[in-house]
């Protein structure tokens, strides 16, 4: 999902220490950890790095939608999408919060993001082309976020979990005003329709790929699983998602871009085909059609306002020594 | 369109929001830090919202009155379509025009108009923040390094001539009074006024506006009657 690049091997070294044990106790009582409870340093840090490609992703996440504030097509639109925008700046605010108590610093987890150390979504990597991506990207991605999310809001770490009970109750207001602009496309003339088809084409895929490798890939949830960071699967939060998006698309008059998309009446799940995951590791891997894009806007804002932030700083200063 | 002089003078203050929104707009992801992405958007829609609510007292439908208007038919002040330039003109622009707002607002507020009292009422308290917001900017750069100071100066030399326009209407005394007494704090000082830039009142705009609109423009422009 938002830190899909942690399914690599991460293998927590076996600790047999008795504060190892009463930690794994408090976890299996569904009690909460807090910043300055004991706990693994794999414990701390899966959760640094999660919790801040969580928030990479939502501030890189606002480039491809930020792209078209100045075009949405009216200003009830272009409000909307501005709100929502800077909702997710708020999101990667929290959350870059929910990190620092885990003692690490902001400036040292942007510096990750900077220097190619730390991923983002995969899905950010992708080009908003017309406006119809903009209700889809609301529809699909804010959608399939709240799949993986929900979750987290029972996660064993106590800040992450009520980071994500605001953000979700956002992001679900992400998804149904996306929604609603795809069916307002959808209802409209044929060019707007045609838009709408479009986004769904393009965007289908990549959403898939926002949960992560297939289960038979993917070590490292069985650790995150016992030290619930993590409640279900890649594969069963995707499905999950297709059972609950499929139909939508269907009300909404829109074919996804998927032959073999089909409904098992024995499981009572929609069954989708093969997810070409040579795509998921390229643009993970950095070949995506932005990832150059995404990371030089995000440095450049970083460069140029370099010399605003060493204002603020050296104003401060001042005031300082003033006061003493 | 039958411009009488109310919707004319509704267009001046909502034009103005709506063109000054717009830029703050184009802060989105770009801003030097994470806080300043969510106070300008938070300013830019304060601003959209604002010429919404203008727009709907002329009676005329909003969407129309943005999306299918000629440059020369937009009323704004020329400082409000300028383009961002760095932070300290972006900064410098919203301390002078939301300065200006707020005292064309207190007027507004006690006019016997059917709707510019509430929409003024509504407007004071946004444009309240935005100043504060812009006075403790200017305050930290003109103040903070050599570099801040400049690009700071630099940037109400640049502003100055606009800003003759910007008090038509207003008591430019009381105007400059608030704005000098920022600029003292913030160790800044303005130009004498000299040849003042006009004409956006009437129409007659800079070369930036035709680029703003048509980027603002294009999807109802291009997909004539369609719905969004
Ligand atoms: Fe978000
Ligand atoms: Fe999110
Ligand atoms: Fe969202």
């Amino acid at each position: 999902m938002y830190s899909q690049a942690l399914n690599t091997k991460d293998a927590a070294a076996a600790d047999t220490s008795p504060e190892a044990a009463s930690f794994q106790a408090r976890i299996d009582a569904e009690e909460r950890i807090e910043p300055n409870d004991w706990m693994p340093d794999a414990y701390r840090r899966t959760l640094i790095r999660q919790i801040s490609q969580h928030a990479h992703s939502e501030i890189v996440g606002m480039l491809p939608e930020g792209n078209w504030i100045t075009r949405a097509p009216s200003l009830r639109r272009k409000a909307a999408l501005l709100a929502k925008v800077q909702d997710e700046g708020g999101h990667g605010l929290y959350l870059y919060s929910a990190a620092e108590t885990l003692g690490v610093a902001r400036e040292e987890l942007v510096d990750q993001l900077l220097t190619g150390r730390a991923k983002y979504s995969s899905i950010f990597n992708y080009p908003t082309l017309s406006w119809a991506d903009i209700g889809t990207i609301g529809w699909l991605v804010d959608g399939a976020a709240i799949m993986n999310q929900i979750p987290l809001c029972r996660c064993s770490f106590g800040p992450y979990a009520r980071a994500m009970i605001r953000v979700c109750r956002e992001e679900s207001f992400h998804q149904r005003q996306g929604y609603e602009i795809v069916l307002t496309l959808a209802r409209g003339t044929p060019a707007q329709k045609a838009m709408a088809q479009d986004a769904l084409n393009r965007w289908w895929w990549p959403c898939l790929m926002m949960f992560g490798p297939p289960d038979t890939d993917s070590q490292h949830s069985d650790t995150s699983m016992r030290w619930k960071i993590k409640r279900f699967t890649n594969d069963a939060l995707r499905q999950k998602f297709i059972d609950a998006t499929v139909p939508q698309g269907h009300f909404l008059g829109l074919t996804f871009p998927d032959p073999d998309l089909r409904f098992d009446e024995a499981s009572g799940h929609w069954q989708c085909g093969t997810i070409d995951w040579s795509e998921f590791r390229r643009v993970l891997a950095g070949d995506g059609p932005c990832n150059r894009e995404r990371l030089a806007a995000r440095q450049k804002a970083h460069d140029d306002g370099a010399w605003v932030r060493e204002a603020a700083l050296a104003h401060a200063a001042k005031q300082q020594r003033k006061a003493a | 369109m039958q411009e009488t002089p109310r919707i004319r003078m509704l267009l001046g203050l909502a034009d103005d929001a709506l063109i000054h929104g717009h830029r703050l707009s184009e802060w989105t992801g770009h801003a030097p830090t994470l806080e300043e992405e969510l106070a300008l958007a938070n300013i830019a829609l304060d601003l959209i919202g604002q010429a919404r609510a203008l727009y709907q007292a002329t009676g005329l439908p909003e969407d129309d009155l943005a999306y299918l208007r000629d440059p020369h038919q937009f009323r704004n002040v020329l400082i409000a379509e300028l383009p961002n330039g760095d932070f300290a003109f972006t900064i410098a622009r919203l301390l002078l025009v939301a300065t200006a707002a707020d005292l064309a607002w207190r007027d507004a507020a006690t006019s016997d108009d059917s709707d510019l009292p509430a929409i003024a009422a509504m407007a004071r308290n946004e444009i309240a923040y935005h100043i504060r917001h812009a006075a403790d900017w200017l305050i930290r750069l003109g103040d903070g390094t050599e570099e801040s100071h400049r690009r700071s100066q630099n940037a109400l030399d640049a502003l100055w001539p606009y800003t003759g326009e910007l008090t038509v209407g207003i008591d430019r005394s009381a105007w400059l009074g608030a704005i000098e007494a920022v600029l003292e704090r913030a160790t800044l000082t303005h130009p004498a006024d000299g040849w003042m830039q006009g004409g956006g009142r009437d129409g007659r705009h800079t070369e930036h506006l035709g680029h703003l609109l048509a980027e603002m423009q294009i999807l109802p422009r291009s997909h004539p009657g369609a719905t969004w």
